[in-house]
């Protein structure tokens, strides 16, 4: 692997469960976490649903998406960021989220797309 | 410039994929460079052999074919994409006792390193579908 680290965001707009898509996200996010890339996650749109608290994934046969959320800080992903609008459209509880995220309003979510090197949207 | 395609839709659903490859196509012909297109996801039905469209239908495999001959694009398939889907290589036939490959050998299956090693040597990585 290259010493290049380029810095890419995974922008999540799926909400988790509904398709495959969500899981495909956050494994493309922990492998670029694993070979050492900085990456960080966007939550936005339905995508913000991933943020839900106490998820019972068990009760339709998948894996828990907020545990593994959960557990990404041990993956060095450590910026993880919220759509503000979306999150209240959704009425999450942004106290009681699996993995700590800052919100960003509209304005904020621009100046974050600016920053990175790759954008990869699911 | 050198460019990555990341390729999430099936070439069953929508015209996403048949966009990708457009898009491939476009690249090269302006006169840059592409690393690789990473299949994953759905995107990974793109690369079976086994799937047969109807005559009257646009080809969805060749472009992709098109891309791997004349102009040597690496096409990886994400393996743990593929082997759910049924889509295995003549290697994950045999390690999982299956019968056949169903991949195209235009194709290669890997891990998700190669959607990595593209992002760290890509100047624009492109994705579509999602």
């Amino acid at each position: 692997m290259s010493s290049e680290r380029r810095k890419t965001l995974i922008v999540v707009r799926r909400a988790p469960y509904g398709s495959s898509l969500s899981r495909a996200s956050l494994d493309a996010a922990l492998a670029l976490a694993a070979f050492d890339q900085l990456v960080d996650i966007l939550f936005m749109g339905d995508g913000v649903l991933h943020l839900l608290p106490d998820q019972m994934s068990s009760n339709i046969g998948v894996k828990n998406v907020g545990k593994l959320l959960s557990s990404l800080p041990l993956y060095d992903i450590d910026a993880v960021y919220l759509d503000a609008s979306a999150a209240q459209q959704y009425q999450v509880d942004t106290a009681n989220t699996p993995v700590t995220a800052q919100q960003l309003d509209n304005a904020g979510i621009q100046r974050l797309l600016a920053e990175y090197d790759h954008l990869l949207g699911f | 410039m050198i460019y990555s395609l990341l390729v999430l839709s099936s070439p069953v659903s929508g015209h996403t994929a048949q966009t990708a490859a457009a898009f491939a196509h476009a690249v090269l012909a302006r006169g840059h460079s592409i690393k690789r297109v990473f299949f994953f996801d759905d995107g990974t039905y793109n690369g079976s052999s086994q799937a047969i469209f109807p005559q009257d239908e646009t080809d969805r495999l060749q472009p992709w074919l098109d891309l791997s001959q004349q102009h040597s694009v690496e096409l990886i398939l994400c393996i743990s994409s593929a082997i759910r889907r049924g889509l295995l290589d003549d290697t994950e036939a045999q390690r999982y006792d299956k019968s056949g490959s169903g991949i195209h050998s235009a194709f290669t299956v890997s891990g998700l390193g190669q959607l990595v090693d593209a992002t760290a040597h890509s100047d624009r990585l492109v994705t579509f579908g999602g």
